[in-house]
């Protein structure tokens, strides 16, 4: 119902704006939130390294947009979203806040986004993993940029079963993404003539993964798939190194990884292990380039999330230059009309279901031998295409697209 | 010593100075109320709201905390039932208005709190506080495996509906006085059983168990009575949220959820009325501001920090540290 | 091969096997918790926070200067234990009189605050660690894979449990604490210096989070937030065992390894919240615990 009446309202703005009606910035500020885990789980992926980030691309832009200032405001969401919830409504009702960055655990996302789209203002989620955020739970008033499990599953167990893992045991993070994620994958592989021959649901989060191993071994699968997160996925993957799964013939794939997990575990114990990402520091000149000034910002490498919202908020900006308004609807449609080429993506286009789709890559962590630095850990295998890797709109249950 | 002319006089000083003191209290309840019903003319409406969802926690808390001597680990099982309840049936049958919601989840709670209270009423101290815990994990576990509730996910979405089927709650200012309504409503029933006959058994219950037995009261009757109002009330108090905030989330019944009403309490003077209420506005207030700028990912050390000072410096906690400052100097 | 409710029985053993290991820590992690409460009354939830402190120190010293794992095992237990020490006697003494329930709130302030510091200065993804060299690799002993460097930590584990039972219950300085925290005056009478006494029991408490912490750190992702999970179990493992119980402590945490690692194989979604169920259970039967005295 309510998705009904804002396309309404949007039709009725974008008529509007046609006829020159309405193309201001609204008191000559544009205000961003940075809203994202700044203490808790999540908070290397994104937290205050992402602030960084957004506020590199703020001084890079310029700090000022047709003539306005920009503005930062940023809170930690406490991984709640009670708390973050709280938070928007304040800085919408109060602080006339325009923007809603950063974004990790998908239950902040999705309580921000039904806010954000009460009040017409904009998110941007760059962190969350949910693919359910533009598909069950999208809403025209947010864009979700950097990845989601459906590529994650798609690019991973495409490539394994190609190289010959058909049976495939899953070890899945007893939660929601983790379902997701074994959902995905279950599909992709018995599309690809595999087949799961069991998929084991642990509890989130768990530190000893032993017996879970033990189980995976005695599965007799070629395959043993990790459909979780954070601390579980580095802990099931050192004790898999301790056990010798690999070294008994199983592949191990591991289907969300950070480069910081990465970081974690090393070169010595996560060589080999291939995984999707949506970007990668160290894949082409500008990427690199950008990398490096973050560096020397923060001391560490960018992950894809740090990445994603520097992007994201430079297009952002960029679409308040061309139509000389901070309106929601306005921004988000100029957004989607212009393809997004910069040291993020090369030919991203934000769909109107509000997922931004670009290519992804199928890396591989390098042997200690290869890797020249506590950061040069991947290698790039293959480029996925953004219309391959992303669920297409056929498939899309978002009203946003059915209803055209 | 004493001659009974003068037994008599401090007999009649004493009267008339609980009389002076009790004007004075209910001239600074009035004074509050005052305030509270201005209070979103002055301060952001959803806020405030926070502030009293988590204060009826807090004093439902403190009913047994502060007044009967029970330290329960698991009250966050109690907050997330009543939420998880209204949000369900608010959002799944839309002739479900929002107090018969609300009603739902208070009462759900209530349930809860009875078997809560079966199992665990005869154990006592470290015990109790263990047992409540146990038992609220298992809730926390029913939550993240139950399909309605979203898992970690969370429930989103849920509509504030209307009042009685004609007030319409979307309105910030509407629900504010619902939720302030409500909030009186507890702390009066609190205030009210507390000072009651009832309210001195529990206190007697608190200062010394066994004495109580031997005077002949079932305590462990009285005990499960206070637990039983104590779950209902916290139900309460996440029914509302869930209104206020039209969402609920596993947060709400996870461990730390029980740790921090403990914090409230603890903190604005256990054993007062008041002092949960001062103590929950002082927590929600310290972990805004200190979530917005600089001092961010600072939080958690801060607010163990000021746990720690709490147990060593101010074990009444700040209205008990005013009232002690007040009878020595004022009076 | 035999088969139990659709299970291998190989398989089966594996998993007793591995559940007794988790076990060995949780025991270890109990002991420490019995130590405290037994003997001082103290309701320890730093212990988890301390735990992570033993595993954090043992990364920063070799990253920092390179002190190998052995001198670690040691020097690691030892520092953190200094720390306990502090804690001791510039917090916890000062609420020694009060309602117990005080120390539970006082030291799940000091967790925060301990995890809180650590977690800006160190981020959570985690610390790397290798393994010491001589630990690499395993055997198979036909139903599983064994990695010496669990075997490792069973032996340790048991050697350090049984090391701590014998001193308080066997030994004159066992006795001595034992009557020192029963009656202090008494013991001060006899020219014995209680409040060191009480430091150093706490102290000792530490050391063996810390402990355990050290033998947890090339198996497991060092985080400063690795012990906030922990910690709530290994509070259910001591009080189903009876709090204070030196002995329960160490054969419930063994015993609860063995359960959880069943839950796994059977219901593992269930296998984080069965210890909670089983003390709902035991606590309804014997109100103090398997091996608690009535109170």
């Amino acid at each position: 119902m309510r998705i009904m009446k804002k396309l309404l309202t949007s039709a009725i703005a974008s008529t509007m704006l046609a006829s020159g009606a309405q193309a201001a910035i609204s008191d000559n500020t544009v205000k961003i939130g940075y809203l994202a885990d700044m203490s808790g789980t999540y908070r290397d992926l994104a937290g205050p390294n992402g602030l960084t980030a957004m506020e590199m691309a703020i001084a890079d832009f310029g700090g000022k947009v047709n003539g306005a200032t920009i503005e930062v405001v940023n809170a930690d969401d406490r991984n709640s979203p009670d708390v973050a919830s709280s938070t928007v409504r304040r800085w919408v009702d109060n602080e006339q806040v325009d923007m809603v960055g950063g974004l990790v655990a998908s239950s902040v996302s999705i309580a921000v986004s039904n806010i954000l789209e009460e009040n017409d203002r904009l998110g941007i989620v760059s962190g969350s993993a949910a693919s359910s955020i533009t598909n069950e739970h999208c809403t025209p008033n947010h864009i979700h940029y950097v990845y989601d499990t459906y590529p994650l599953a798609n690019g991973t167990a495409s490539a394994v079963v190609k190289e010959g893992g058909e049976k495939w045991f899953i070890l899945t993070a007893d939660y929601a993404f983790g379902h997701a994620l074994e959902g995905d994958v279950t599909q992709v592989v018995e599309a690809s003539g595999g087949e799961v021959i069991d998929a084991v649901r642990h509890p989130f989060p768990t530190s000893d993964f032993s017996s879970f191993i033990l189980q995976a071994q005695g599965s007799g699968a070629d395959v043993v798939a990790l459909a979780n997160a954070g601390a579980d996925t580095v802990n099931a993957i050192t004790t898999a190194n301790e056990f010798g799964v690999t070294q008994s013939g199983q592949t191990l794939a591991a289907l969300l990884l950070f480069l910081t997990d990465v970081h974690a575990l090393g070169a010595e114990t996560a060589q080999g292990i291939q995984l999707t990402t949506g970007w990668y520091w160290d894949m082409n000149p500008e990427a690199r380039a950008w990398a490096d000034r973050f560096l020397e910002e923060t001391g560490v490498r960018p992950t894809m999330v740090h990445a994603g919202i520097y992007s994201s908020t430079m297009q952002y900006l960029n679409a308040i230059k061309a139509t000389g308004s901070d309106d929601a609807q306005t921004v988000r449609k100029q957004m989607m009309d212009t393809p997004i080429n910069d040291m993020f993506a090369s030919n991203g286009i934000i769909r109107e279901d509000g997922r931004m789709v670009h290519d992804m890559y199928l890396a591989e962590v390098k042997t200690p031998a290869e890797s020249k630095g506590e950061w040069d850990l991947y290698d790039i295998v293959r480029t996925i295409p953004a219309d391959e890797a992303y669920r297409p709109l056929s498939e899309s249950k978002c009203p946003l697209v059915t209803n055209n | 010593m004493a001659g009974s002319t003068n037994e008599s006089a401090i007999k009649a000083s004493i009267q008339a100075r609980e009389k002076s003191a009790g004007r004075k209290k209910l001239a600074l309840n009035l004074v509050l109320l005052a305030l509270l019903l201005i209070a979103p003319a002055v301060m952001y409406p959803v806020f405030l709201m926070k502030i009293l969802c988590f204060a009826l926690f807090a004093v439902a808390f403190n009913l047994l905390l502060g007044f009967t001597g029970l330290l329960s680990f698991g009250h966050a099982a109690f907050l997330a039932t009543g939420g998880y309840t209204t949000g369900y049936l608010l959002s799944t049958y839309s002739g479900v208005t929002t107090e018969m919601g609300i009603l739902a989840g208070t009462g759900a709670a209530t349930l809860l709190g009875l078997a809560f209270g079966l199992v665990t009423i005869r154990r006592q101290g470290i015990y109790f506080a263990m047992i409540t815990l146990a038992l609220a994990q298992l809730v926390f576990f029913f939550f993240v495996q139950a399909e309605f509730t979203g898992g970690e996910d969370g429930m989103h979405g849920v509509p504030r509906g209307y009042l009685f089927g004609l007030v319409d709650l979307e309105n910030n200012t509407a629900m504010y006085y619902l939720v302030l309504a409500i909030f009186l409503f507890g702390y009066l029933l609190v205030q009210r059983t507390v000072n009651s006959p009832f309210g001195q058994v529990l206190k007697a219950i608190k200062q010394n168990e066994p004495r109580a037995v031997s005077l002949g009261y079932n305590v462990n009757w009285y005990k499960m009575v206070a637990f039983v109002m104590s779950a209902g009330l916290a139900g309460l108090a996440g029914s509302m949220k869930t209104v206020v905030f039209q969402l609920a989330s596993l947060n709400d019944a996870h461990w730390h959820m029980s740790g921090e009403v403990i914090l409230m309490t603890l903190l604005g003077g256990s054993g007062t009325l008041l002092g949960p209420v001062v103590g929950a506005a002082f927590v929600v207030n310290l972990e805004y501001y200190l979530s917005q700028g600089a001092l961010g990912d600072w939080v958690d050390a801060i607010l163990g920090g000021i746990f720690i000072l709490t147990v060593i410096a101010f074990r009444s906690g700040i209205v008990g540290e005013v009232q002690k400052f007040i009878r020595k100097n004022l009076s | 091969m035999t088969m139990i409710l659709g299970v291998p029985l190989a398989v089966l053993f594996g998993q007793l096997l591995l559940g007794l290991i988790n076990g060995a820590f949780y025991a270890l992690l109990s002991l420490g918790l019995a130590v405290i409460f037994g003997l001082l009354k103290i309701i320890n939830f730093a212990h988890g926070a301390l735990y992570m402190l033993g595993a954090l120190t043992t990364v920063v010293m070799f990253d920092a200067f390179g002190i190998n794992y052995w001198v670690a095992l040691f020097l690691a237990p030892l520092l953190v234990g200094v720390v306990g020490v502090l804690i001791e006697y510039f917090l916890l003494r000062r609420i020694a009189h009060e309602d117990h329930i005080y120390s539970l709130l006082l030291t799940f302030g000091i967790a925060l605050v301990i995890q809180g510091v650590l977690t800006n200065i160190y981020g959570v993804s985690g610390l790397r660690y290798s393994m010491p060299d001589v630990f690499q690799g395993g055997v198979n002993l036909g139903f599983m894979f064994m990695p010496y460097y669990r075997g490792w930590v069973i032996l340790m584990a048991l050697l350090v449990c049984f090391g701590t039972w014998f001193m308080i219950e066997k030994t004159k300085l066992g006795s001595y604490l034992r009557a020192g925290t029963e009656d202090s005056q008494l013991m001060q009478g006899f020219g014995i210096n209680v409040p060191l006494l009480v430091s150093l029991t706490y102290g000792f408490g530490v050391m063996l989070a810390a402990f355990a912490g050290v033998l947890a750190a090339p198996i497991y992702s060092v985080t400063p937030v690795m012990g906030s999970h922990i910690l709530i179990v290994v509070f259910a493992v001591v009080v189903i065992g009876g709090m204070g119980s030196i002995a329960g402590a160490v054969i419930t945490g063994l015993l609860m390894g063995v359960i959880e690692g069943f839950t796994k194989v059977f219901w593992p979604e269930f296998s984080s919240a069965v210890i909670f169920l089983v003390m709902v259970v035991v606590l309804l039967i014997r109100p103090s615990g398997l091996f608690g005295k009535e109170a």
